[in-house]
């Protein structure tokens, strides 16, 4: 176990440092950033002073060694456009992303989870048709088209709820189901298989001749070895709902760190996109070993 | 007084198509080991599933009589079938490296089944468990009890599912060849464990096996069962003295006797194998694979018996 965690921790650093190094030429590639940075009615002095200000005129290696030698100790440089520290900046943005990313998440699991143990134990029926068939169309839903047909009917028609900002709990509910929407399928379909394998396996049958209950036979024997996928890819899909909340914090208008990506884009503030990529990777990269040590956890024969 | 278990004219059938079981018949008494014998796909572990009610799904059970201590089985619902499977009937199974579930330990799995039919702590079921690890031979069962099955080898894992069906004092435990998965020399351990424990607890047991050296050793009655019947029922001794039905007699010509056998003559076998029999079936099943079959085997067989106790399925005269 031990052995497996370093491996994994290993991994990780060099999955952050693969990251931070394509960040970094990426922004370098997306033209030349002081005369982005300095504006259209700069003068070709006021270029130069940009670049000498910001430490651009220096080579390109020597200023990535600088900013790595700084991420590391925490300290992400400065925003060119808010003035402030992009750590700053990034902190304050991230619980709008943490409430939105976990409230899709936690729908998604309210969902698909009971909806795959029906389908599975009414496997073949219309009832699991159904359910394959809004997997399907889920799955095939762009998440922004999503979010404003919802933002049109119960926004705008009904009027129920809100829809743009982040002032109350309300604000989070559309977003949050667009979020849960583009995880349910998944999840649904793992679960539904994992549940279906479990029940024609001959630890159920032994269950069965032990004379259990059936919610004994269902929950305690089948969903506990057909979860263990589940919460394993649950743990990643949060990753991918934190890096592709962009999308879905611009429908609605949330500001979190996916906002802030998109206008430090917008802005050529690449200190700040470095940033929230290096973040976001790392966040991600973090999530998927919690996912291995819940795999093993939950399944005792990954624990030896 | 009744039989402990009591089938008579059992059918089961898979959605229409196939009938596994066609009218079998057979009684345990209490404290009696009864072996029902007969190759593959004659219908024993269905006979055995069809029973406890545990038929997968699609399979479909009637019968004439089905008791068990004088209940009728077929009149219970699934919670009151459940009421009894585990407690006064257990079963244990042919495959004891999938039998048991990988995510939780053999204490919690032991515990389980007594917990929810008997009204006991979790200390008195821990100990129970304990103690029963040990009667079936397992060495330290306290630390046992803290282990998963993958930390177990396949006798030792049997050995668990044993001590898990007598948690509740069972008083019929069928077995559905429960040595076939197991090495050589497990499966005479794990034969003589279950017919030790068949004598010390008094237990009825229905023993379902193809392996006659087995039977020979362990058996007060046997039945043989081909094509979903069962074709002759007798106590051990006489089946084995006298049997009377063709595919009874074939079976027995399979088995080699040391002394009796020549090293030269080759070993007997039966040509062909099992039919598959659909719903309307007619007539010996065994008739195809019979070197006494005439054209009256396609329409009747008649129910013959030999001697008390002793009774089987053919034309042939006893």
């Amino acid at each position: 176990m031990f052995r497996f965690l370093v491996r994994r921790l290993i991994v990780a650093l060099l999955v952050a440092a693969t990251v931070m190094t394509l960040a970094f030429i990426l922004t370098r590639l997306s033209g030349d950033l002081a005369i982005s940075i300095a504006g259209p009615n700069a003068t070709a002095a006021d270029i130069e002073a940009v670049r000498k200000a910001y430490g651009l005129d220096r080579p390109v290696l020597e200023q990535f060694l600088d900013w790595v030698g700084r991420a590391v100790t925490g300290d992400l440089g400065n925003s060119y456009f808010f003035q402030t520290r992009v750590s700053t900046l990034i902190a304050e943005r991230m619980p709008v992303t943490l409430t939105l990313g976990l409230t899709g998440l936690s729908l998604a699991l309210l969902i698909s989870i009971p909806m795959g143990i029906l389908a599975a134990v009414r496997e073949n029926t219309n009832f699991d048709r159904a359910v394959q068939m809004v997997a399907l169309i889920g799955q095939a839903m762009p998440s922004f088209w999503l979010g404003l047909l919802l933002m049109i009917v119960f926004g705008l028609s009904l009027g129920w709820l809100p829809i743009s900002g982040t002032g109350s709990w309300e604000h989070f509910v559309m977003p949050g189901i667009v979020l849960a929407f583009s995880a349910v399928p998944a999840l649904t379909r793992l679960t539904r298989a994992g549940m279906i394998q479990a029940m024609a396996s001959d630890y159920i049958r032994t269950a069965r001749a032990k004379g259990l209950s059936r919610a004994s036979i269902l929950l305690k024997h089948a969903l506990r070895n057909a979860a263990i996928p589940v919460v394993a890819i649950a743990a990643v899909q949060l990753g991918f709902m934190l890096g592709g909340s962009i999308v879905i914090e611009q429908v609605f208008a949330l500001h979190g760190v996916g906002f802030l990506a998109w206008e430090s884009i917008a802005k050529n503030d690449f200190p700040v996109v470095q940033a929230v990529v290096l973040v976001l990777a790392v966040i991600y990269v973090a999530l998927t070993m919690v996912s291995d040590l819940l795999n093993a956890v939950l399944d005792p024969r990954l624990r030896a | 007084m009744s039989a402990l278990l009591d089938v008579e004219r059992l059918e089961v059938g898979f959605g229409g198509r196939t009938s596994a079981v066609r009218g079998a018949s057979l009684t345990v008494e209490r404290g009696e080991t009864h072996c029902l014998v007969g190759e593959s796909g004659c219908g024993k572990s269905v006979t055995a599933l069809a029973i406890m009610n545990l038929l997968a799904r699609g399979g479909h059970r009637t019968a004439q009589r089905l008791t068990f201590q004088g209940d009728d089985l077929l009149k219970l619902d699934d919670r009151g079938m459940a009421r009894l499977r585990g407690n006064a009937m257990a079963m244990i199974f042919q495959e004891p490296m999938t039998s048991l579930n990988p995510a939780y330990t053999i204490g919690s799995q032991m515990t389980e089944v007594m917990r929810r039919h008997k009204k006991v702590s979790q200390r008195v079921a821990i100990d129970r468990a304990a103690d029963l690890l040990g009667q079936v031979g397992i060495t330290a069962p306290g630390l046992r009890l803290g282990q998963f099955p993958h930390q177990l080898s396949g006798g030792l894992r049997q050995r668990v599912m044993i001590a898990m069906a007598l948690m509740c004092e069972p008083q019929l435990l069928i077995a559905d060849e429960p040595t076939t998965a197991l090495d050589v020399t497990v499966q005479a351990q794990i034969l003589r464990l279950l017919a030790q424990l068949q004598r010390d607890l008094g237990l009825g047991l229905l023993l379902i096996t193809h392996d006659l050296g087995i039977v020979a050793r362990i058996a007060h009655r046997v039945s043989v069962m081909y094509a979903g019947e069962v074709v002759e029922s007798a106590a051990t001794a006489q089946l084995f003295a006298d049997p009377k039905h063709p595919y009874t007699q074939g079976l027995l010509r399979c088995v080699p006797v040391p002394g009796k056998q020549r090293q030269d003559e080759p070993l007997g076998s039966i040509p062909g194998t099992v039919p598959r029999i659909g719903p309307g079936f007619e007539g010996c099943g065994f008739r195809d694979r019979c070197t006494f079959a005439d054209a009256t085997c396609a329409h009747a067989v008649p129910h013959q018996t030999a001697a008390p106790g002793h009774d089987y399925l053919c034309r042939l005269a006893p």
